[in-house]
C-alpha cells in the first residue's frame, strides 16, 4: 500500500529561505574564527608529532627481547614463543652455551631469532608464554621497510629495540 | 593612437594580468582550500613550503606532468578549443572593470569604453560556450548533461543578472563603469547609497530598491560562475565531474582556473557596480599623489579578495540546489523581483523632488 509522507508545512519566514541561510553562515564563520584564533583542536601532525607520549601503559607494539643487568640475553632458546606464535612469525636456532662460559648453566641460548614483521599479529602471546621473561611488546608501531627482508627483525634488532631490564618485572599483577 | 597610450596600455594588460589576476587566480585555489579547511575544523595543505604556501606550484607542475588524454571518440576540434574558451571571457572582462583611480596621470583601467557592462555581459555570457562544447565534444553522458544543466541554468539567471544591474544605471545615467564609481564617490555606496545624503528622506526610499538589487546580482553572479549552491554543471556526486569528466592535464587546469577566474572578475564586477570600486572614505584619488593611487588599487583589490572570501564561505555553507528549485528561483523569484525593482527604482526616480 502506498504510503503518503507528509510533507511539513512551512511558514513564510521559513519558506524564504534566508534565516535559514543566513544561521548557516553564522556557523561556519565561528568555526572559521575559532579556527584562526587558535581555538579550535586540530589532528596530530603525524610526522612531527608523535603518538610516543601519549600512549597507554598496555599498549602492545613491537615485540622485543631484553637483556638482564649482566648483559646477557634472556632469552633461553626454549622456543615456546615460536610454538604459541598464532601467525608463525617468530623462528628461533638454538645453540648451545660452552661449558666454558659464565652461564654455562643456562645451556641454551638463541644463534638466531627472527622475528617476520609482515606476519606479527601484534597478540602478545609470546610475552604470555615467555617463562624467562626474555620477550616484551615495546611501544614501537611504526615499523617500515622497503623490501621485504627488511621487515625481518633479527637478534640484534629485537636486542636494540628491547633494551636492558632489571630484575623480576611481575607482568601478571599489572600491565606490564 | 599615440604611441604613449600604447605603452601605457601594454604596461597595464602585463601589470593587471600576470602580475595581479594570474596569481590571484592561483593563490584562490590555495586560499579556497584554506578557507574550506578552516571552516570544517581542519589545517588545510601545509606542507609544501611554510604554511603550504609553494601548494599552487606543485598542483600546477603536477598537472603539467599528467598525460594530455583524448578520447578517442571525442570531437577533437572543440575538444581542444573549450578549454580555452572557458578562461578567456572571464579574464577579457577585467579590461573594462576600473581596478583604480589614476597612478601618474594614467587612469588604472585597460579599456574606459563607454559600453562597459553590456561588453562585460557580452563577454560574460561566452563562458556558457566553452562548457557546452566540453559537454558536448567530450562525447560522453555526465559532460553532455554538464553541458546542458550549464546553458539552461546560465540562460536563467543572465536575465536576472542584467535586470539587476539596470536600478543602478537609471541613477548613474552611464553604462561606463568609470562613471559608476564616480557617482558612488560623490553620492555613497550603493550598498549604503546616499551616506553623504543621509538627511533627504526620499533619497533613503532609493536604499531599499538598490539592497534588493544587490543581493539579486550577487545571487546571479553565483549561478554565472558555477559556484556551490549552483554548481550543477559539475556537481561533483551527481555527474563524477559535470563538462569536464574526460578532461586531464592541462586542459582541466584550464576550466579549474577558468572557474577561479570568473569567480574574481565576478567579484570585480560587484565591487566596481556596488562597493564603490576602488574608493574608500577618506582616502583621496591618484591625483594627489602616486602613492594614493597605489592605495587606491590596493582598495579595489582588497574588497576583491573580501568577496572572493565571501564566495567561499557560501561555498561551504550552503548545499547544492536541486535542478528543479535552480529553475523555479531563476524564473518564477528573481526575474520577477529584479523586473518589478526596475520599476520601483523609476516610479522614486520620476517623483524624486530635488534631485
Amino acid at each position: 500500500m502506498a504510503i503518503t509522507v507528509p510533507r511539513p508545512k512551512l511558514n513564510w519566514r521559513e519558506r524564504m529561505y534566508l534565516p535559514a541561510i543566513v544561521a548557516g553562515l553564522a556557523i561556519t564563520i565561528k568555526h572559521f574564527k575559532n579556527m584562526l584564533l587558535g581555538r579550535t583542536k586540530v589532528t596530530m601532525q603525524y610526522p612531527e608529532e608523535k603518538w610516543d607520549s601519549s600512549l597507554p601503559d598496555h599498549y602492545r607494539g613491537a615485540p622485543a627481547l631484553v637483556r638482564d643487568e649482566d648483559g646477557r640475553v634472556r632469552c633461553v632458546a626454549c622456543q615456546l614463543c615460536e610454538f604459541i606464535c598464532p601467525p608463525r612469525a617468530i623462528k628461533i636456532i638454538p645453540d648451545e652455551i660452552p661449558s666454558t662460559d659464565r652461564f654455562a648453566k643456562v645451556e641454551k641460548y638463541p644463534e638466531e631469532f627472527d622475528i617476520d614483521m609482515i606476519r606479527c599479529i601484534f597478540c602478545g602471546m609470546c610475552e604470555e608464554v615467555c617463562p624467562e621473561q626474555a620477550i616484551f611488546l615495546r611501544k614501537d608501531y611504526a615499523i617500515t621497510g622497503f623490501t621485504r627482508a627488511d621487515m625481518i627483525h633479527d637478534k640484534e634488532k629485537l636486542l636494540e629495540i628491547g633494551g636492558v631490564i632489571h630484575g623480576v618485572i611481575l607482568k601478571w599483577n599489572e600491565k606490564k | 593612437m599615440d604611441s604613449f597610450l600604447i605603452i601605457t596600455s601594454l604596461l597595464k594588460i602585463v601589470g593587471i594580468l600576470f602580475v595581479v589576476i594570474l596569481p590571484m587566480v592561483s593563490y584562490a585555489v590555495y586560499a579556497e582550500r584554506k578557507v574550506s579547511a578552516a571552516i570544517q575544523d581542519r589545517l588545510g595543505p601545509n606542507r609544501v613550503g611554510p604554511a603550504g604556501l609553494f601548494q599552487p606550484i606543485a598542483d600546477m607542475l603536477k598537472l603539467l606532468l599528467k598525460e594530455d588524454f583524448t578520447p578517442r571518440t571525442a570531437n577533437t576540434f572543440y575538444y581542444w578549443l573549450a578549454p580555452c574558451l572557458a578562461v578567456m571571457p572571464a579574464i577579457i572582462t577585467i579590461a573594462v572593470v576600473p581596478f583604480g583611480s589614476t597612478l601618474l596621470g594614467v587612469p588604472m583601467v585597460i579599456a574606459d569604453v563607454n559600453i562597459g557592462i553590456l561588453f562585460v555581459f557580452a563577454i560574460a555570457s561566452l563562458g556558457v560556450y566553452g562548457i557546452v562544447l566540453a559537454g558536448w565534444a567530450s562525447n560522453s553522458k555526465y559532460p553532455f548533461l554538464g553541458g546542458i544543466r550549464s546553458s539552461s541554468q546560465m540562460i536563467s539567471y543572465e536575465l536576472s543578472l542584467g535586470l539587476a544591474v539596470i536600478p543602478v544605471f537609471l541613477l548613474v545615467g552611464s553604462l561606463r563603469l568609470t562613471s559608476v564609481v564616480q557617482y558612488q564617490i560623490e553620492h555613497g555606496w550603493f550598498i549604503a547609497p546616499f551616506v553623504g545624503d543621509w538627511l533627504n528622506p526620499w533619497k533613503w526610499l532609493l536604499a531599499v530598491p538598490m539592497i534588493i538589487s544587490f543581493v539579486v546580482f550577487v545571487i546571479a553572479i553565483f549561478a554565472e560562475t558555477n559556484r556551490l549552491p549552483f554548481d550543477l554543471p559539475e556537481a561533483e556526486q551527481e555527474l563524477a565531474g559535470g563538462y569536464h569528466t574526460e578532461y586531464s592535464s592541462m586542459k582541466f587546469a584550464l576550466f579549474f582556473l577558468g572557474e577561479y577566474a570568473a569567480m574574481i572578475t565576478g567579484s570585480a564586477i560587484i565591487a566596481t557596480l556596488f562597493f564603490g570600486g576602488w574608493h574608500f572614505p577618506g582616502i583621496p584619488d591618484g591625483s594627489h599623489g602616486w602613492i594614493f593611487g597605489l592605495i587606491n588599487i590596493a582598495v579595489f583589490f582588497a574588497k576583491v579578495a573580501a568577496l572572493i572570501f565571501v564566495f567561499m564561505w557560501v561555498r561551504w555553507t550552503l548545499p547544492r540546489f536541486r535542478y528543479d528549485q535552480l529553475m523555479r528561483l531563476g524564473w518564477l523569484f528573481f526575474f520577477e523581483i529584479a523586473l518589478v525593482n526596475i520599476f520601483i527604482v523609476a516610479a522614486i526616480l520620476a517623483y524624486l523632488p530635488n534631485k
